[in-house]
């Protein structure tokens, strides 16, 4: 179906029921000061527009708003992830410190027009769409990340990221005006039609999607693109760092595939795809993948902030990610669904765990967290050394089953490929040395008399225990996630 | 007695669980009910080796069950006499160990709940007949491993643990990627053994794409064995993949120690008996004179010069064993009934020798706290009854007839001098280099006048008597009448051995 805009609106449910909460919470901001309310009704917003999201399913595939954006099975699993991550961020925030601090209704607002901007982004079927989504997430973000009032740091990341982000923008745009140029149209279907029977200049082409990539990479956080990431994990508040490590991370991936796959490849049956001739950049994202995991995991070897180390692993995990854009394959756009929800679990489950961590002794160096399984917080290093270890690949942790899928994938594409999976595997062994370190400071070592005991919050419990024990079921039974992400790569436009 | 393999190895887990929820400060009650959880895995292993058909070669008790159809992973366990004997193994050292952690002071409800969880991990590794499972098993072993030597272990435990998660990390995700191109080799794919090694003629002549052994006839066959080899090498621990093995040994607490090279040590000669032996034959008879003859022949030998020149009495124990592994990987070479049988009654005396071993050692550490050769002198004359163990288990480690020790080796070198009678020699040459450490480390630290600084040590314990008892009277009984665990071995590995034999160029 192809609706005009009114026709629109009834499909488009979960974004208006969002876009009213951020209205109503903004509102609200000015006549209460109440930041658990406002926090509850972000979440019962978030909650109202997961369950609209859920009634889609049964609608026709199509496209939206003169095909602006596009309702797809594809889209539709975005949009859960996005609400899902927001959720959980929600909680997350509810019970730290940090956020104590801050303007809440402010705080709550941005976050949901962040996710909002995820959500638009996943649904996009045309350049100018997606650019624009792409800039209210970047938007939000740079605010965000400098949302910590006398913070340096935060200040001094938010500059960065607009800086980096501003840059990575513009040369995707100017990559994308290449595309209009060439194709004339910016719309995916057409473009992808013109491709088809124009003879287009293969170089031009190879060059714009180069540009293009650079915007996409720099969400998804790929090496050139990813000096940004560290000083922004470390420096914003804890709670939005985990929610951009996975949420950006995820929109940059649903963007790109939407972009790469249905709008400039072909499917054959079988779930092969096909790039067009002669413009080789699925070769571009295999050493770009080698690379980035490669610096990913040797640059979070030596670090002594977590969330700084936790940035390179997430930079490591990108790399991991795009083994599955590479090999072109529907068995690696569902390897990456898959890992996509199984670190969201797992990564946000880790930034629970600093953010509890942090509540107590107020820093975030892992040299604070030593010995304390020894020190009352057994849970939490409990639970902290699961997600590390699944985060690893560890069976039977969801994360080795992530990875298993994307390693399977990769070799079943064979080739050339193998290296890429020798080089992956290579890239665990590394990471596990400095997932384990931190496990080593909270188990083996153990407390000075100075350290203290840490108080354990049980809000946050209620949030760790499921994540750890959801880590744990989708390591042993992961069949519904497989069967989720199969059923999710199904485009409109093919 | 349906599902009995799956009780073998879920009881321990379900005690895991059940330690974690008793109360933190009752030791004694955490230490009965872990000991409780072994107790059903042995009785049920027992029970599986006296009814076990060893006339029958192949799989018994198999129990399989859907898993993740739409992956063909299902959950198949099954045993023949090689597992059997493992499993036993496993079973026995594990009870036994729970005892000889009884003085553990610290966390004493993680090291339980860890090291239950570690007994199930072995138990599935043995049972598993599904690579997927097989690999899950193998993988959750590591774990309850790195914390039992990295929070209970010695001065530099750390350092030791996590040199034995990495080097094994390192082997397994080599294997994890031959187990995928195994599965995307076959035809439907799937991780089922028993499948896979029903097609194994399947991947003899693949050729890969770059590849630049071809003029050796290697293929695709040849790279998966490596790949499954080095994995399991590190394990043995095969030179030069063994230098995790001291310091984990060396740094671990007496009843993991116990575990490692009771256990886990056998899992990597396990692992290529049940999985490069038969599924990739071609390879086997190409590269199992190199990298199981001639390595476990240097393997011999440098194992025992290395525990020569140690001065821990526990390095030294550990030394021993990469030398005594060396035996096992010779003997498999071997392609001979005896050779082959004799290897894998070495896995298994090797597991009652060396447990006893490490035993004796951790009692003479608890008392003096050290562990130097040098620093003792006459312990005969302080600890009479010790002695008399320490002697029975050292005799047994360098092959006295009449213990098993001798038995399994001369099995081993009976029939490897039919094929290889250079490595043979070697491997012989490692006898008398066995007798002479031992001998000398016994004169050392048993004979002589009597150290006056322990003259107060008191004599061996009850509880220590207890864990050693069971095993000293296996190594009698297997060195005086090996058939019973010969018997139980012979069909399994003729089979396997048969599949091999075929493409052997001799």
């Amino acid at each position: 179906m192809d609706l005009k805009n009114l026709e629109s609106l009834s499909y488009f449910w979960p974004e208006l029921i969002l876009f009213g909460t951020i209205l109503l919470i903004s509102m609200l901001d000015l006549l209460m000061r109440n930041g658990r309310a406002l926090a509850g009704l972000a979440m019962l917003g978030c909650a109202a527009s997961l369950i609209a999201t859920f009634d889609l399913y049964s609608a026709q595939p199509g496209w939206l708003f003169y095909r602006m954006l596009v309702l797809d099975n594809f889209a539709l699993f975005f949009k859960v992830f996005a609400l899902a991550a927001l959720i959980l961020t929600i909680w997350m925030s509810l019970g730290s410190k940090e956020i104590d601090q801050v303007h809440q209704g402010e705080y709550y607002t941005l976050l949901l027009t962040c996710g909002l901007g995820v959500i638009l982004m996943a649904s996009s079927s045309n350049l100018l769409t997606a650019y624009l989504s792409l800039e209210l997430v970047s938007l939000t973000s740079y605010v965000l990340t400098g949302f910590l009032p006398h913070s340096r740091r935060s200040s001094e990341a938010a500059l960065k990221y607009l800086i980096y982000g501003g840059v990575a923008s513009g040369t995707m745009i100017y990559g994308m005006s290449w595309i209009f140029g060439m194709t004339g149209s910016l719309d995916y279907a057409a473009i992808q039609t013109a491709l088809a029977q124009n003879q287009v200049s293969k170089v031009a082409l190879f060059m714009a999607f180069v540009f293009i990539l650079a915007g996409f990479g720099y969400k998804i956080v790929f090496v050139p693109f990813h000096m940004w990431s560290p000083d922004v994990y470390q420096g914003a508040p804890t709670p939005f760092t985990a929610f951009l490590s996975v949420a950006s991370n995820a929109a940059g991936i649903a963007i790109m595939i939407r972009f790469f796959f249905p709008g400039v490849s072909t499917m054959a049956a079988g779930g092969a795809w096909t790039a067009v001739a002669g413009v080789e950049w699925p070769h571009v994202l295999l050493f770009v993948s080698m690379i980035t995991m490669t610096v990913g995991n040797l640059c979070a070897l030596n670090q002594r902030n977590l969330k700084r180390m936790l940035a390179y692993s997430g930079i490591a995990h990108a790399g991991y990610m795009l083994m599955g854009v590479a090999v072109l394959s529907n068995d690696g756009l569902q390897a990456i669904l898959f890992y996509v929800i199984v670190y969201l679990i797992m990564n946000l489950g880790a930034f629970l765990v600093v953010v509890m961590i942090a509540n107590a002794t107020g820093n975030e160096d892992i040299e604070s967290y030593r010995g304390l399984a020894w020190r009352g917080a057994v849970v939490p290093a409990v639970c902290l050394a699961v997600f590390l270890f699944s985060l690893t690949g560890l069976p039977p942790f969801a994360g080795f089953i992530g990875k298993f899928f994307l390693f399977a994938a990769v070799l079943k594409a064979g080739g050339v490929f193998v290296i890429l999976a020798i080089v992956a595997v290579a890239n665990s062994v590394v990471s596990l040395y400095y997932y384990a370190k931190v496990v080593k400071v909270m188990f083996l070592d153990f407390p000075d008399p100075s350290d203290k005991a840490v108080a354990v919050d049980r809000g946050n419990v209620t949030l760790l225990l499921p994540l750890t024990a959801l880590t744990l079921f989708f390591g042993v039974y992961f069949y519904p996630l497989t069967y989720y992400a199969s059923q999710s790569l199904r485009f409109f436009i093919k | 007695m349906e599902n009995i393999l799956t009780y073998m190895t879920f009881i321990p887990l379900a005690g895991a669980v059940l330690v974690l929820a008793l109360p933190n400060n009752n030791h004694n009650l955490i230490r009965w009910v872990s000991a409780l959880a072994t107790v059903p895995p042995l009785l049920l292993a027992c029970w599986l080796f006296a009814n076990f058909d060893s006339s029958k070669p192949g799989l018994q008790f198999v129990e399989k069950y859907q898993w993740i159809p739409a992956y063909n992973i299902s959950y198949h366990m099954g045993v023949d006499g090689l597992s059997i004997s493992m499993v036993l193994l496993t079973a026995l050292l594990c009870f036994l160990c729970i005892f000889a952690s009884w003085g553990i002071e610290k966390a004493v409800k993680g090291y339980f709940a860890l090291f239950l969880l570690l007994d199930a991990g072995m138990m599935g590794v043995f049972c598993a007949l599904d690579f997927f499972l097989f690999y899950i098993f193998w993988e959750v072993m590591l774990l309850p491993m790195y914390f039992l030597i990295g929070i209970w272990g010695g001065p530099r435990r750390e350092y030791a643990a996590i040199k034995f998660f990495l080097y094994t990390l390192f082997g397994s995700v080599l294997i994890l990627l031959a187990i995928l191109a195994l599965y995307f080799s076959s035809e439907p794919y799937t991780f089922d053994m028993t499948v896979l090694i029903a097609q194994a003629d399947k991947y003899g002549t693949k050729t890969l794409p770059i590849w630049p052994f071809d003029q050796w006839g290697w293929g695709f066959q040849h790279v998966i064995w490596m790949a499954l080899f080095i994995g399991f090498a590190i394990k043995i621990p095969a030179f030069p993949f063994h230098t995790w093995l001291p310091d984990a040994h060396v740094e671990a607490p007496t009843a993991i120690s116990v575990i490692l090279a009771g256990v886990l040590l056998k899992m990597g000669t396990y692992g290529i008996l049940r999985i490069n032996y038969p599924m990739l034959p071609v390879a086997t008879a190409d590269l199992a004179y190199w990298f199981l003859g001639v390595l476990g022949a240097w393997n011999i030998i440098y194992g025992a010069l290395c525990a020569m020149a140690q001065k821990d009495l526990k390095k030294l124990v550990a030394y021993s064993s990469v030398s005594h592994m060396g035996y096992v990987m010779l003997g498999m070479a071997s392609f001979t009934t005896q050779g082959i049988n004799g290897a894998v009654l070495q896995m298994f005396n090797h597991g009652t020798i060396t447990g006893m071993l490490f035993l004796l050692v951790g009692v003479i550490y608890d008392r003096a706290h050290h562990r130097d050769i040098e620093g003792f002198g006459g312990l005969a004359a302080i600890m009479p009854l010790y002695t008399g163990v320490t002697a029975l288990a050292f005799f047994a480690s360098m092959g006295l007839p009449g213990l098993s020790g001798f038995i399994s080796e001369v099995l081993v070198l009976l029939g490897t001098w039919q094929k290889y009678p250079v490595l043979t020699i070697l491997g012989a040459s490692g006898v008398v280099l066995t007798a002479g450490y031992m001998l000398w480390t016994i004169q050392r630290v048993y004979l002589g006048p009597a150290n006056e600084k322990y003259l107060k040590l008191p004599e061996i314990n009850g509880r220590e008597m207890f864990t050693l008892v069971p095993l000293g009277a296996i190594v009698i009984v297997v060195g005086i009448y090996p058939s019973v665990v010969l018997d139980l071995l012979r069909a399994s590995l003729d089979q396997i051995n048969q599949i091999v034999l075929p493409h052997l160029h001799s």
